[in-house]
């Protein structure tokens, strides 16, 4: 046996724990490490190095030289700003606790096989078909959707007027766009929620799930106790990031905030892209304050989150220690076991307006279906389509096909080499999702354009892989570290080198997470709008870029086109994902 | 009417007969610089970076885009923006990159404030527009509206392609007695409480509703053509905010939330959610109809005292990779031809920029010759044009409307 692979045969003994391999075979890992930080920290920290120089007045092209906080006055000045601030903290730390909880009782639902199980286990089957176009669509094809199926206008209202409301014009009521915030956090949670959950189950199986439960239960914990008390504290840790990278996202979304949020004043990262947007080109001062102050917010944000995990997990082990049985938890399961299903229902039925509107001609108020139908929109598509989709493709399979490959190496070499960079340089991977994207895209587009990058397929492949990579990393890397090492180290016994190990047990084994990895790498970069904008200069036109210009014109016809498009090749993926491995497996039958 | 196939058959007819013309007649022969840029401009594709939330103008634009391929050889790709701000930001940060020649933007579809700053930071080519062939069409004498945007000086710098004017789109199915001034508008939120709203005052629609009301509320109107004073602004701005406490409380959902822009309250329209809906294009109720994103009861209002207007230009960044080619596209669009084309209410229903004392007999009558529409009001119709107040009242508005009711 080579020097190699008796050091990776002590690695994976050890679980990947620090050893004392010597320099001389560590140029892999030197490699990959060199490929991150170019490939990833340099863009972001270029981008964001712009952005900071900009919030503390400096702008050349602007004829601005001097160190000064001018701009950061400004925005504490700006109107509304406490309000704004507020506001994207309550949706934020709201949308994400509520997808974390309804996350739990869902993994806890599904795992359920007793017989007294939820009102709704007749659901079970449906919730997969459900959950996968809601991951597929694009935020703001939900946000839309949910929009006319919510408003004081919309689908809902329609369905029960006028025969029962009496209402022959919709109601001055407020619904979506509330003052709170709450239409925001809840369409955040409708679409976070099958992200986490699939996440959820895929960690899992690294628990010894129904071996503890049971245990649990015959000590005479209730089903729910033995989670909250036993295997929540277990799962947790191995969610913590993707619940990080959701929280993020809640605090600084632009497109859902547009849609679904208040907007006088609007969220700070909705109010940070209007500065941006500003004709006066002098607020891209005051907005580079904004978004610098935005991603410090985020930065508070995650440590704040962090305390409160970190106190409710000590409150759960005085619980636990306590031994208290009790069973009070029937309340709060009914509640979640509404929401749940309501959650999901939402976001199905928000698309399925959309599919109706695409065909729609006129859907006057308050008929409960379209008033006139047309497929002109979809017909008009084929003849426009092939440019935009070819494009949505082609960066969609590229990126996703560089990130998973990328993370299969980075995650290949941590095991043969040992991976004491590891907590470093995973927070490098996940710093393009813990930063607000506007924060760094205007600077990184100047950077690019300074090594002549200047709107090349290739330069929005990049743009892209920053966003792409990390959710790669994320959703694969759980599975990958949850290999039973067992199996390796019978092959290794039985002389099987490193490669083969790789080869014919940890890809076969890891088939389903790889294809899962890609297909949401994929959906990740077909949803991407402002690095295809503004990497791409407007020249590379997706379906997204597409979408959103359309939906600034409010045609719902188009949206509802566009938008089932856009989740189209994702669910494409997913289906590929779920089930082909599943016909190889029958194939080996 | 005129179907496209028709026009496309007579426009090429057109170019074969000017074609033939050179030599000939010395009329319609281009000057050598004209066919240098011609010939310079084949086979390049323009990117038309547009707002891209309306289909019709999309659609427009395509269709401009088949004619000068065919006609020269120039293809038009149009960059679809959610916001025109996002091509100055691209010309902007490629100055910055140093990228001077080959920048990603050859034309821009833009007016009044981002035409303003991107003239400050000399971020424009030209002047250029006389020396287009066709803008012989145009009235471009010294203070006439082709020459002037938002109060500042074209300089040559843009050509305008459409007019636009504000105008108010109500549901003539519910709205039976029109508030024909700012002042009726008060009475009759008062009297329909919460069927009104109007775009956010961050977007530009929201902005030309509260000018709109400036001009018609304060007392001397002069003073806004000048650039706004503390003094001057307070002075001219305080019967307008007394104007706004009042009518508040009556907005939609009592002034708390607004539509985004002004197609989102057009679909509110729409929905019977509101009645009055604002619009920067006196077609839009008619296009808006043939689209079928409006009732067919939508009709078009405009304020007795008559409502601003404006002319939408196209401008071509100082770093254009095609500027020959966006030349040639910007030329295509003052053709009198295409100015009719674009009038048609079949096709977008925006008013023509020419001069019509300047176009030919043939062309007049082509103009009279588009088919009409109960929601499309006539040129008698739409009354006097208010003139844009100097762009520095704009953003005092916008300032202090945050100030008072965005908290």
């Amino acid at each position: 046996m080579s020097d190699t692979a008796s050091n990776t045969l002590l690695a994976y003994i050890t679980k990947g724990r620090i050893l004392p391999v010597t320099f001389s075979i560590q140029w892999p890992k030197w490699t990959m490490l060199a490929i991150l930080v170019m490939g990833i920290l340099a863009p972001v920290v270029t981008g964001l190095g712009e952005t900071t120089r900009a919030a503390f007045g400096i702008l050349p092209v602007l004829g601005k030289h001097h160190f000064n906080l001018t701009a950061w006055q400004q925005l504490f000045q700006l109107p509304g700003f406490t309000t704004s601030l507020q506001l994207t903290l309550v949706s934020g730390f709201l949308a994400t606790s509520t997808g974390l909880i309804l996350t739990i009782f869902g993994c806890a639902w599904v795992y359920n096989t007793s017989e007294k199980s939820f009102l709704f286990s007749k659901l079970k089957p449906f919730i997969a078909p459900m959950l996968v176009p809601i991951l597929a669509a694009p935020h703001a094809a939900i946000a839309i959707g949910l929009t006319f199926l919510l408003a004081p206008s919309g689908w809902l209202t329609r369905l029960f007027s006028p025969w029962l409301t009496t209402w022959q014009l919709p109601p001055n009521l407020t619904t979506v766009q509330d003052l709170w915030g709450l239409s925001l956090t809840l369409g955040l949670i409708i679409k976070e929620l099958p992200f986490l959950w699939l996440i959820s189950l895929v960690a899992l199986k690294q628990i010894n799930l129904s071996k503890q439960l049971s245990i649990a239960q015959s000590m005479g914990y209730s089903y729910a106790n033995a989670w909250y008390k036993i295997i929540i504290p277990q799962l947790y840790p191995l969610i913590r990031l993707p619940v990080l990278v959701v929280l993020v996202y809640a605090l600084s979304t632009v497109d859902m905030a547009l849609i679904l949020g208040p907007n006088t004043p609007p969220t700070l990262a909705l109010a940070t892209m209007r500065w941006y947007n500003d004709a006066n080109v002098a607020m891209l001062l005051p907005a580079s304050a904004a978004a610098i102050g935005l991603a410090g917010l985020m930065i508070l944000s995650v440590f704040v989150w962090e305390i409160a995990i970190v106190i409710i997990m000590a409150v759960t082990k005085i619980a636990t220690r306590s031994g208290a049985r009790g069973k009070h938890w029937r309340l709060v399961s009914t509640a979640l076991a509404t929401a749940l299903p309501m959650s999901l229902l939402l976001g199905f039925l928000s698309l399925v307006v959309l599919l109706i509107w695409s065909f729609t001609w006129r859907w006057s108020f308050p008929d409960a279906l379209p008033t006139s139908w047309s497929y002109s929109y979809w017909l008009k598509l084929i003849t426009h389509w092939p440019l935009a989709l070819q494009h949505s493709i082609i960066l969609a399979l590229g990126s996703s096909a560089i990130a998973v490959i990328f993370a299969v190496a980075w995650l290949e070499v941590q095991d043969r080499f040992g991976g004491y960079l590891s907590r470093l340089t995973l927070w490098f991977i996940y710093l393009p999702l813990l930063v607000p994207q506007i924060a760094f895209l205007y600077g990184l587009k100047v950077g690019f354009l300074r090594i002549g990058l200047n709107g090349g397929m290739g330069a929005v492949i990049w743009a892209h892989l920053l966003f792409v990579f990390p959710y790669v990393m994320l959703s694969l890397i759980d599975s990958w570290r949850a290999i039973d090492r067992r199996y390796l180290q019978v092959a290794a016994s039985l002389g099987t080198s490193t490669w083969g190990c790789f080869w014919r047990i940890k890809l076969t084994l890891l088939l389903q997470p790889l294809l899962l990895a890609w297909a949401i790498g994929i959906a990740v970069s077909i949803g991407q709008y402002l690095p295809t904008l503004m990497i791409g200069a407007g020249k590379i036109e997706t379906l997204t870029t597409q979408a959103v210009s359309l939906a600034s014109g409010a045609d719902r016809r188009l949206v509802g086109v566009y938008g089932l498009l856009q989740a189209l090749v994702p669910i494409l993926a997913y289906m590929l994902a779920i089930y082909l491995p599943r016909l190889m497996a029958l194939k080996k039958l | 009417m005129t179907t496209p196939i028709n026009y496309l058959r007579s426009i090429r007819l057109m170019a074969i007969y000017s074609a033939l013309s050179i030599g000939l007649f010395s009329q319609p022969s281009y000057s050598d610089q004209w066919q240098d840029t011609l010939d310079q401009a084949a086979g390049d594709t323009v990117y038309w970076h547009a707002w891209g939330g309306d289909t019709r103008t999309n659609d427009f634009i395509s269709w401009v885009g088949e004619q000068t391929d065919s006609l020269y050889g120039v293809k038009v790709q149009q960059v679809k923006l959610s916001s025109t701000s996002e091509a100055v930001t691209q010309v902007l940060a490629e100055k910055a990159a140093g990228e001077n020649t080959k920048g990603a933007v050859d034309m821009i579809w833009i007016n009044g404030p981002n035409f303003l700053a991107m003239k400050q930071q000399n971020l424009l080519h030209g002047p250029f527009v006389k020396n287009l062939p066709n803008a012989q069409y145009l009235d471009l004498s010294i203070g006439s509206a082709a020459t002037v945007d938002f109060t500042e000086a074209v300089d040559g710098l843009e050509v305008p392609w459409r007019l636009a004017r504000f105008v108010f789109i109500v549901d003539s199915d519910r709205v039976k007695n029109s508030p024909k001034s700012m002042s009726q508008m008060l009475t009759w939120a008062q009297q329909n409480p919460g069927r009104l709203t109007h775009p956010v005052v961050s977007n530009f629609m929201g902005t030309t509703f509260l000018k709109q009301a400036l001009i018609e509320l304060t007392p001397d109107t002069s003073v806004l053509q000048q650039e706004a004073s503390k003094v001057s602004f307070e002075k001219a701005s305080a019967p307008l905010w007394e104007w706004y406490d009042a009518i508040k409380p009556y907005l939609w959902r009592e002034g708390t939330s607004f539509p985004e822009n002004e197609a989102i309250q057009q679909q509110m329209l729409s929905d019977g959610v509101v009645d009055i809906a604002m619009a920067f294009d006196p077609g839009a109720a008619a296009a808006g109809i043939a689209s079928g994103l409006l009732p067919p009861s939508a009709r078009v209002l405009v304020p007795s005292e008559g409502s601003l207007g404006n002319i939408s230009f196209v401008a071509i960044p100082y770093n254009a990779s095609h500027t020959a080619a966006a030349k040639v596209v910007a030329n295509f669009l003052l053709q009198p031809e295409t100015q009719a084309h674009m009038q048609n209410i079949d096709v977008l229903g925006s008013f023509s920029v020419l001069d019509t004392n300047k176009i030919s007999h043939q062309h007049t009558m082509a103009f009279s010759a588009l088919p009409t529409s109960e929601a499309l009001p006539t040129l008698v119709e739409l009354g006097p044009t208010l003139l844009e107040p100097h762009s520095s009242w704009t953003e005092l508005l916008k300032q202090h409307w945050s100030e008072r009711y965005s908290q």
